[in-house]
């Protein structure tokens, strides 16, 4: 798998995808595929304020809870009622269903995240163990 | 030892198996200096008869064959023999949690039923397979209540019994729930004015009870009213189940904190009971306890599983939404069985037949002492003597009746008063027995005072 | 399949849901007439006249006798047959048990009743905690708690006053990796944090890591012992001796007591407070999955802190509730406590004497050494620790052909035996956690081993075999995933 270049991706296996000062954000096949099937996505409200490296949510599967940790810090402007409704869709099209939309804080906490390539370096000696 | 499917035989061949010499071999683990050396200091081994003769000696010691006027969150009903029946099948009593679906179907599927009627009779949209008891549910229904707005402090009624406030009193002591109690009227009802003073933008929720534990029913709308308008939420604790068979359920409510004893299960001096959490669909994520949905199988056949268990504590361990793992689930089986006999008419006529019998009772007592508590009530209601009702109940415990539960322990300022229930089993001659010692008390109370003013006068 | 000899299909009934039977007209039930005016709810009641019990049922008797004798026999059950789940202690739920549950006096007992007419309940009370005391080597014991984990919260709060009351009540719990989940979950209902203790490769507390991480901000370690794994903690008074040294409490899961009682007592090997599993370890039947009771027993120090009431001697020599009891962590729950899972643990005892529970957790730990034995070899066994009432297996041997401890379980229904613990403890990937208990005979043990083998060798030959199963189920890998995406959680009319 490959995956997508125009974004960044975190080592939780979400990834963010930046216009400007907004960014969108949502979790990688990797993320999807250790899950499961995914029954439930819970996200933080509009006006929440997310902090790097902290986490937002939770996405369960039928066994399991997983966290969801911020990539960078903002505030959310905008969050994917249909998950609420279609959490499978996140297992279908993890790289398409976005789970929320913020304003950047510190656009320069971005450079820490890793590249496309780097990020599938990772999930390969991770698959690896 | 009987209970034992083995033979000197089966043990010797075993451990041949295993390689080992004696069973104290497989035991090499434990250091030496903490293996027993001598037996427990426990009675001997019984026989079966000896131990039924143990138990039947401890029966006529506790009270065999009396009468009762107690409620107070315990409630003496009729149980259709058909539920022992039914839950005494081995397939039900030693049947595990229902973790394996495909062999568990009928614990599933009963549940299923228990969460359905319960909806049903309380008016709300979910609920869940058990919780310990009716104390117990409304502490986790308070909790759920914090979890839900995010705020933290709970505006509770001294009306509510006793015994739960200090349950929720031990629950929200370590997780920073301040709590304020709102006192009551002498309508016997949560005090209206001095709710919304108590009520802020931070509560997270006001609890009452209804029929609370004087057995009068709340203005649920009222309090509601209060507690939305402020952005809180609503808790209503119900003890006495029978009252939802006439007494409109509080569909106000967020969520609904239950004790389904009066259902089918036996007091048994306090327990097991069978506390239910009961709550709209949306807060069904937030809600404890195990919870059983319906969903088809490869071949397209309905059946039921356990779900949503990531909210639980084997799954979410420290962020679980309680720590419950063991729920109620045979005695939940009971309340089941129970409304399923009495069912859509029988529940009502039920109910109907205590508050005819309460009603008789308090009417006649009303002749004799104070019935305080002027709202609308189901079946219990407290009078209030001239002498002190330990004295009253110890003339009735003579005649193998036990009387009204005196009142000054929980509530001192309420005097000599006492909490009387009557229920479809209290007989009319129990009930003219007892106002009839009432009435005797009262007199001779009147009698003794007229002299003493006498005496003065004098 | 190689032919179970332990089951075969058999015609059983279908049933639907009740719901689907009812209809107006029908009726179970029949009151006496009111010996009493009738009233006129209305009047009396007003706008809290209820006024629909919208589609509660209406049936008959016979149809509710079959209506839940037929449920009944889609269950799998003790009555009918071994279930090895580890951690659980299944054993035989005695029937006396259930009759002198019953007698009247004791099952219409209320609570309130004066004491003078309750020193049946009473003397229950008091001759199960002296029992239970006797057996845990420990001081003092609430029966309070309803349940383990209701026992972990308690134990836990007087954990935290004891602390209050030296003047600092300390910051956190520790944990072994291996615990079972209520222990992390009841940790923080009490306001404390969580921090992991590693297990070694011998599948016990790592003792240096214990060392490293014990100190002024730890309230106690919260122990399991023997631990999920059916090890003995070896090192236990080492472990004791860490905690004490700085002042902490040793907190122990008795969810493992069926290894013990009899043959040792936790409270002489250094714990000081312990719940215990009255419907694991005391025989009072789970039920489907309740009703349990999870008395605390605990070392004098923390006596003053027991919740309230007491049962006290009075100087008449009867029975009663103390209540004035200042230091008390308050009440966990209404009244005084399970009391019908009190007799019934009772009934057992006293059934067992002295002889009979020592034999019965020899019977315990002879059978799970039997099935480690017979299962070794054909499942990978990842710690060669020596164990005791409960074994631990994975499934690592089976994943090269793709099959899981979950597959293999649901084959194992199929050769007529209820799953053991799937994926638990958490330490072991892939786990088959067994615990047979002392009611097993070795004819059913023998059975069950030459399923598991018989499992194994299909995973073998043919693995679709057991990722199919079960195929003699009613029903067979119910959609869990639809039923949490679109919770169904009651019916509904059409």
């Amino acid at each position: 798998m490959s995956y997508p270049t125009d974004r960044k991706y975190t080592k939780e296996h979400e990834w963010i995808q930046i216009n400007g000062t907004t960014a969108t954000v949502g979790i990688t096949d990797y993320a999807q595929q250790s899950l499961g099937d995914i029954v439930f996505v819970e996200v933080p409200k509009v006006g929440a304020e997310l902090a790097a490296g902290k986490t937002f949510g939770t996405v369960e599967s039928v066994k399991a809870v997983s966290d969801l940790y911020a990539p960078a810090s903002g505030t959310v402007t905008e969050v994917n009622g249909d998950l609420a409704i279609s959490p499978e869709k996140v297992n279908k099209d993890p790289h398409g269903s976005w789970m929320l939309k913020l304003t950047l804080k510190n656009p320069g906490e971005l450079d820490g995240l890793l590249s496309p390539a780097d990020y599938e370096k990772f999930v390969n000696e991770e698959a690896g163990h | 030892m009987r209970y034992l499917p083995k033979s000197p035989a089966d043990r010797e061949a075993m451990l041949k198996a295993i390689g080992a010499t004696t069973v104290d071999d497989l035991f090499a683990p434990i250091p030496a200096e903490y293996r027993l050396k001598r037996d427990l200091k426990i009675p001997r081994q019984m026989a079966e008869s000896e131990i039924v003769d143990f138990f039947r000696q401890r029966s006529r010691e506790n009270g065999e064959g009396y009468t009762s006027f107690l409620g107070a969150g315990a409630y003496s009903h009729y149980r259709p023999v058909i539920i022992d029946s039914l839950i005494s099948r081995g397939e039900f009593l030693t049947a595990y949690t229902p973790y394996q679906a495909e062999i568990s179907q009928g614990t599933l599927q009963s549940i299923f039923e228990f969460q359905t009627m319960i909806c049903e009779l309380t008016g709300m949209e979910v609920a869940n397979a058990s919780m310990y008891d009716g104390s117990t549910a409304a502490a986790e229904a308070v909790m759920m209540a914090v979890r839900l707005t995010g705020r933290r402090s709970v505006v509770v009624a001294r009306s509510l019994h006793p015994e739960y406030r200090e349950v929720l009193a031990t629950y929200a002591t370590h997780q920073g729930m301040p709590l304020s109690v709102v006192g009551f009227s002498d309508t016997g009802r949560v005090n209206l004015k001095e709710l919304e003073k108590s009520v802020t933008a931070d509560t997270a929720c006001v609890l009452v009870q209804s029929p609370n534990f004087f057995g009068t029913i709340e203005d649920v709308d009222a309090v509601a009213e209060i507690a939305h308008r402020n952005g809180a939420m609503l808790v209503v604790s119900i003890a006495e189940a029978v009252s939802l068979g006439i007494v409109e359920p509080p569909r106000q409510a967020d969520i609904i904190a239950m004790e389904a004893q009066s259902f089918g299960v036996p007091m048994g001096f306090g327990g097991p009971y069978c506390g239910v959490i009961a709550t709209r669909e949306k807060f069904v994520r937030q809600m404890p306890g195990r919870l059983v949905g319906q969903t088809t199988d490869k071949q397209g056949r309905r059946g039921f599983v356990l779900t949503l268990a990531t909210r639980e504590q084997h799954i979410r361990r420290e962020k679980a939404t309680s720590n419950i793992c063991t729920n109620q689930a045979l005695v939940a089986l009971m309340v089941n069985i129970f409304m399923t006999v009495y069912g859509k008419v029988g529940l009502k006529e039920l109910a109907k037949q205590n508050l005819a019998k309460a009603a008789y009772a308090a009417s006649h007592f009303a002749k004799h002492g104070k019935l305080l508590f002027a709202a609308p009530r189901f079946n219990e209601f407290v009078v209030q003597t001239s002498e002190d009702p330990g004295a009253i109940n110890k003339r009735l415990l003579g005649h193998k009746i036990v009387g009204g539960l005196p009142l000054k322990k929980f509530y001192p300022e309420l005097g000599n008063a006492s909490l009387w229930c009557c229920t479809e089993l209290t007989t009319r001659s129990a009930i003219d027995t007892a106002v009839g010692l009432i009435a005797e008390s009262e007199r001779s109370e009147r009698s003794a005072k007229e002299e003493d003013a006498e005496e003065v006068a004098r | 399949m190689k032919t179970a000899r332990k089951a075969a299909l058999h015609v059983n009934q279908n049933e639907g849901l009740i719901f689907e039977k009812s209809s107006a007209g029908k009726a179970a039930w029949k009151l006496p007439p009111l010996d009493v005016p009738e009233v006129d709810t209305a009047e009396l009641l007003g706008s809290n006249e209820r006024r629909d019990l919208g589609v509660m049922p209406e049936v008959s008797e016979i149809e509710i006798i079959r209506h839940f004798t037929r449920l009944s026999t889609w269950n799998y059950a003790i009555d009918l047959g071994m279930y090895p789940l580890g951690s659980c202690t299944m054993k035989y739920n005695p029937r006396v048990n259930e009759a002198v549950a019953r007698v009247e006096g004791i099952a219409n007992a209320h609570p309130y009743q004066p004491e003078k007419i309750s020193q049946g309940a009473l003397r229950i009370i008091k001759t199960l905690s002296e029992c239970l005391i006797e057996i845990t080597g420990m001081d003092a014991i609430t029966l309070q708690p309803a349940a383990g984990a209701h026992g972990e919260m308690t134990g836990l709060l007087m954990v935290r006053a004891y602390h209050q009351s030296k003047g600092n009540a300390r910051k956190k719990i520790l944990i072994p990796d291996s615990a079972h989940g209520t222990n992390p979950a009841t940790a923080a209902m009490v306001n404390y944090a969580v921090e992991n203790l590693k297990s070694d490769s011998r599948g016990m507390v790592d003792i240096a890591s214990l060392a490293a991480q014990m100190n002024e901000d730890v309230a106690a370690l919260m122990l399991t012992n023997p631990n999920t794994l059916g090890v003995f903690e070896q090192d236990i008074h080492k472990i004791a001796e860490i905690l004490h040294a700085k002042g902490g409490l040793l907190y122990m899961d008795g969810a493992n007591m069926n290894a013990l009682v009899g043959k040792a007592r936790p409270g002489d090997f250094g714990v000081d407070v312990m719940h215990l599993n009255l419907h694991k370890t005391f025989s009072t039947p789970h039920g489907g999955g309740g009703p349990g009771s999870g008395p605390v027993a605990i070392k004098k120090g923390l006596e003053p802190f027991l919740p309230a009431p007491v049962v006290i001697t009075k100087s008449d020599g009867t029975l009663g509730f103390e209540y004035d009891r200042p230091h008390s962590v308050g009440r966990v729950r209404a009244f005084y406590g399970n009391f019908g899972m009190f007799v019934r643990a009772l009934a057992y005892i006293q059934a067992n004497g002295p002889d009979g529970l020592r034999q019965t957790t020899e019977d315990a730990v002879l059978n799970a050494n039997y099935i480690r034995k017979g299962l070794e070899g054909t499942y990978d066994l990842p710690y060669s620790t020596p164990t005791m009432h409960e074994v631990v297996f994975s499934d690592k041997l089976q994943l090269k052909k793709g099959v899981r401890t979950m597959d293999i379980a649901k084959r194992l229904i199929d050769y007529g035996f209820h799953p053991y613990t799937t994926a638990f403890p958490l330490i072991v990937p892939g786990a088959l956690m067994i615990e047979p208990t002392e009611s097993e005979s070795k004819e059913e043990m023998d059975l069950f081993v030459e399923a598991m083998k018989a499992i194994a060798e299909e995973v073998e030959e043919n693995p679709q075999t057991v990722l199919d199963a079960p195929v003699s189920t009613r029903v067979s890998r119910l959609d869990e995933t639809a039923a949490a995406r679109k919770p169904v959680l009651r019916w509904k009319p059409a």
